[in-house]
């Protein structure tokens, strides 16, 4: 880069915002996935001021600029392929006010999503939006990518709590949308726009979110089965019976198995599936009334067994299994591919059997889990890059998980985002109606295109 | 396309190299960031671990040059394990890095370590004759008076928190007055060898002669071989390990000698490495065995005295006291609930927990010498989760952690005393009354 542009960004951000040696460009290449490439040169401010005068300063020299929060990302939408800055927003961490009447809390885009979470729980408030990643994702990258998580099931993605945002547009200028604000119907909701626009339209600084009064009591169910379908088709037995749990996860055996090798927290080995279901409110009394009822429609449905978990430890070492599947596969080889298909629920069934056909086909393992209860899967692939005949596989059986999700009525991604890895399937899931539509409010927003360039759109 | 390729390291030599294990499973979660102390100071992804294991990648690979500042990361780590502890993956990035320091050394061999830590740290005699100023420093009345008359303030500032760090100091060093067999109060029904830290013979005399009462109290015969050396945790720091094999192998026959069951450690640290020294032989034909079996018999005082009949104490500690978990103990070796079920057993004794008891003070051995700064900013957040608590003592079995902590009370002006959680369960059977 050249050295004329970092003294005018050191100028901005101070010269401990800004690193260009070889070591701390070679870490800023990569996110959650196997992509990488080096940026030009790294700046992290602190204020909303400071993204406004580097974007700007982005603007007049033409330089891409990709933003980038904790890198935990599953699409490769933060890494820099075409070079340029990495404005990394993980010192904007602030929490600027949590407004009780309201129940609103304010805060900067780089804030550790469970930083804010563990701040609001202590007034009796809740943010629900828990992805995986929660202790290591920022909460701009939440927006960004419109994280979701296994409570979205009853509570909603986190696109449903942000009520306002300010963003550093592609020019420089400063936007504020929204405010503490239910209902407001006022223009376009360009809340919404930016809300999952992995960086394309703009730097996101800071969010009003909405919170709602914490649930008190939650109890939490380990449902086996024998039969990967039965525990499929319960989901649906479970949804159509008028209960709103909490969240309805679903483990296929090999992601149990990783899962025990990782925490050996006494899972069953010998099953096909397990189904973590839970249910929560204010009133213990429905809460257990919920949970018995689910175990009934479970039980008639072929389970092997349904064990309530007794206490609080035992809640959380479950939880804990959940969060851990992803990086619990590494395990199993060397590279995998995680997608994040979603598919109307009343097709679960059916994408659990093609997904399972596709794996036998091809011959490398897919393990299935995800949020089964709002018809997000999450297939992972398991391969070795370095064998090219396995990587050739990856891309064919990819693209025929796409094929299904959209043949079922589904999506390419519930809540990781396009980034750079879905772009070849935007066409087929979008048309070209809508994705010339999207092109165009792009191309309103950043003429020159130096937003997280070549992410999101197909070439 | 294949890339070009800086070679890495020279071919022709024999090097010892971190498992590719080590690096390549990396699935880049980024679950290790929400746990690192050097993270959530800097916020930087270059003072991650999962920066450090890219950076140790890259650099073994060739992508990148193993520079000063690709050395000076791996020495960036607090080596506090909680990555090691986190990693789905498996993964053990503090390791990898103290394995990326070794194979800085390898490449770079700075004389000074070898001099410092050969010459100086393993010879228990000149370590007592090189810390005498000190001692006659707090002898003579000398630091009182600092204290008294306010000269303390005018030391600059890091001068003014090295001294800081001093505990009470003893007259002479520990190894000079312990006699060599201790023998059990009453009955005696077992044997242990007792390793004498450095640290804690130099600075903490009095916390490890009361270790030593302790276990003389629950029928230990305590054997204290007086010419053990430096446990070499220092020197693997620094990438030498190569010369703490050679400590390991005089302390191993030391303790052979001394023919005992059991060998129990008041420090942490020393726990951690002694424990390690079976791993740390494991390829050598003559000690593996050997090391291997000393390894399994070292137990940390607490550890210790909880997997016997411990005496309930009859006198009381009137005191709220906190406790912090050292690294060295609680990563390395499990060690956590045995010290907090000690001070629990003392009557009037209140415990309290403390938020983030696991994390890292700071301390780290030599990280509040050689990154000052950082130290301090990690030891802040320490220092103000202990304000919290309204304790008056926070106990922890580690030299490093205690000389760190008593920095962090004094700069807060925290009215908090720092002690080993066994000298309070001493001051209990000895019936002494604390306010």
């Amino acid at each position: 880069m050249d050295k004329s542009i970092i003294a005018q960004l050191e100028k901005i951000t101070g010269k401990d915002g800004v690193l260009s040696t070889p070591e701390d460009l070679a870490v800023y290449g990569y996110d959650g996935t196997f992509e990488y490439h080096r940026p030009d040169v790294v700046v992290l401010p602190r204020t909303t001021k400071q993204v406004s005068q580097v974007v700007a300063l982005a603007a007049r020299e033409h330089i891409p600029l990709v933003t980038r929060g904790m890198g935990s990302g599953l699409a490769a939408a933060s890494v820099p392929f075409q070079g340029g800055i990495v404005l990394t927003m993980t010192r904007m961490n602030r929490i600027l006010e949590i407004d009780q009447t309201n129940a609103i809390v304010h805060v900067e885009a780089g804030l550790v999503t469970a930083d804010m979470q563990t701040a609001v729980e202590k007034l009796g408030l809740f943010y629900p939006p828990d992805p995986s990643s929660i202790r290591h994702s920022t909460i701009g990258g939440n927006i960004a990518c419109n994280a979701g998580g296994p409570r979205c099931l009853k509570y909603g993605v986190t696109g449903d709590y942000v009520l306002g945002l300010t963003v550093v547009l592609a020019d420089g200028r400063v936007l504020h949308t929204g405010g503490k604000l239910i209902k407001d119907v006022v223009g376009y909701d360009l809340t919404a726009l930016f809300t999952g626009s992995e960086g394309t339209l703009g730097v996101i600084t800071e969010a009003l979110l909405r919170l709602i009064a914490r649930p008190i009591f939650a109890r939490t169910a380990l449902v086996e089965f024998t039969a990967l379908e039965d525990a499929s088709r319960t989901v649906n037995a479970i949804l159509s019976a008028g209960i709103v749990p909490v969240a309805l996860e679903l483990m296929d055996e090999t992601a149990i198995a990783c899962i025990e090798e990782a925490l050996h927290l006494g899972l069953p080995l010998d099953v096909e599936a397990i189904l973590l279901v839970e249910t929560d409110g204010a009133d213990e009394a429905s809460v257990l009334r919920e949970i018995e009822a689910v175990a009934k429609i479970c039980q008639e449905s072929g389970a092997r067994q349904v064990k309530v978990a007794k206490d609080e430890a035992e809640r959380a070492n479950l939880w804990q299994a959940r969060r851990s599947v992803s990086p619990a596969l590494a395990r199993k080889a060397p590279n995998k591919l995680g997608e994040d298909i979603t598919v109307p629920r009343s097709a679960i069934p059916e994408a659990v059997r093609r997904l399972k056909a596709i794996s036998a086909k091809y011959g490398l393992p897919i393990v299935i889990f995800g949020h089964a209860g709002d018809g997000n899967l999450h297939p992972n692939l398991l391969f070795d890059k370095r064998d090219p005949e396995q990587w050739a596989k990856v891309e064919q059986m990819a693209a025929e998980e796409f094929a299904l999700a959209l043949e079922l009525g589904g999506t390419l991604s519930g809540e990781h985002g396009v980034g750079a890895l879905k772009r070849p399937y935007m066409e087929q899931a979008l048309g070209p109606v809508s994705l010339e539509v999207q092109k165009r409010i792009k191309a309103a927003l950043d003429p020159v295109n130096i937003l997280n360039p070549g992410k999101v759109f197909p070439e | 396309m294949v890339k070009p390729r800086l070679l890495p390291v020279p071919q022709t030599e024999k090097l010892r190299l971190p498992s590719e294990d080590q690096y390549l499973n990396c699935i880049r979660c980024g679950l290790c960031l929400a746990v690192c102390p050097t993270y959530r100071e800097f916020l930087s992804e270059t003072s991650s671990p999962r920066g450090r294991v890219a950076l140790a990648r890259k650099g073994l690979e060739g992508e990148l040059r193993l520079s000063p500042n690709l050395a000076e990361q791996m020495y960036a780590c607090f080596e506090c394990l909680a990555c090691n502890d986190i990693c789905p993956v498996g993964i053990r990035p503090a390791d990898l890095a103290l394995e990326m320091r070794d194979l800085q050394e390898q490449l770079h061999s700075a004389k000074w370590k070898k001099t410092l830590f050969g010459g100086l740290i393993s010879r228990p005699g000149r370590m007592e004759a090189v810390t005498w100023p000190l001692r006659v420093y707090e002898k003579l009345g000398i630091r009182r008076l600092v204290y008294m008359l306010g000269l303390r303030k005018l030391l600059p500032g890091k001068l003014c928190d090295l001294e800081s760090m001093l505990p009470h100091l003893p007259q002479r060093p520990l190894r000079q007055v312990l006699p060599e067999v201790t023998e059990a109060f009453g009955d005696a029904r077992y044997r242990v060898g007792f390793f004498l830290g450095c640290a804690q013979s130099l600075m903490f005399a009095e916390e490890s002669a009361a270790s030593v009462r302790v276990l003389a109290h629950n029928g230990c015969t305590v054997v204290t071989p007086k010419e053990t050396v430096c446990c070499g945790m220092p020197a693997l720091g620094f990438g030498l390990p190569g010369l703490v094999q050679e400590q390991a192998r005089v302390n191993i026959e030391l303790f052979e000698k001394a023919n005992v069951e059991t060998i129990v450690t008041d420090c942490a640290t020393c726990g951690s490495m002694l424990k390690g020294y079976g791993q740390l032989l494991a390829i050598d034909p003559i000690w593996a065995k050997r090391a291997a079996a000393f390894s399994s018999r070292v137990r940390d005082v607490s550890e210790f005295l909880m997997s016997i009949p411990l005496e309930k104490p009859q006198g009381r500690v009137e005191a709220r006291v906190t406790y912090h978990d050292p690294c060295h103990l609680r990563r390395a070796q499990g060690v956590w609930k045995q010290p907090r079920e000690i001070l629990k057993m003392i009557d009037g004794l209140e415990f309290v927990e403390l938020p983030e008891a696991d994390w890292c003070c700071g301390s780290a051995g030599s990280q509040f010498i050689t990154h000052y700064d950082t130290s301090l900013k990690v030891l802040k957040r320490k220092a103000d989760n202990i304000a919290s608590t309204q304790a008056g003592y926070i106990a922890s079995g580690c030299p490093g952690c205690q000389m760190q902590l008593n920095v962090g009370v004094r700069r807060q002006g925290l009215d908090v005393q720092v002690v080993h959680p066994i000298a309070l369960l001493d001051q209990a059977y000895n019936g002494m009354k604390e306010n």
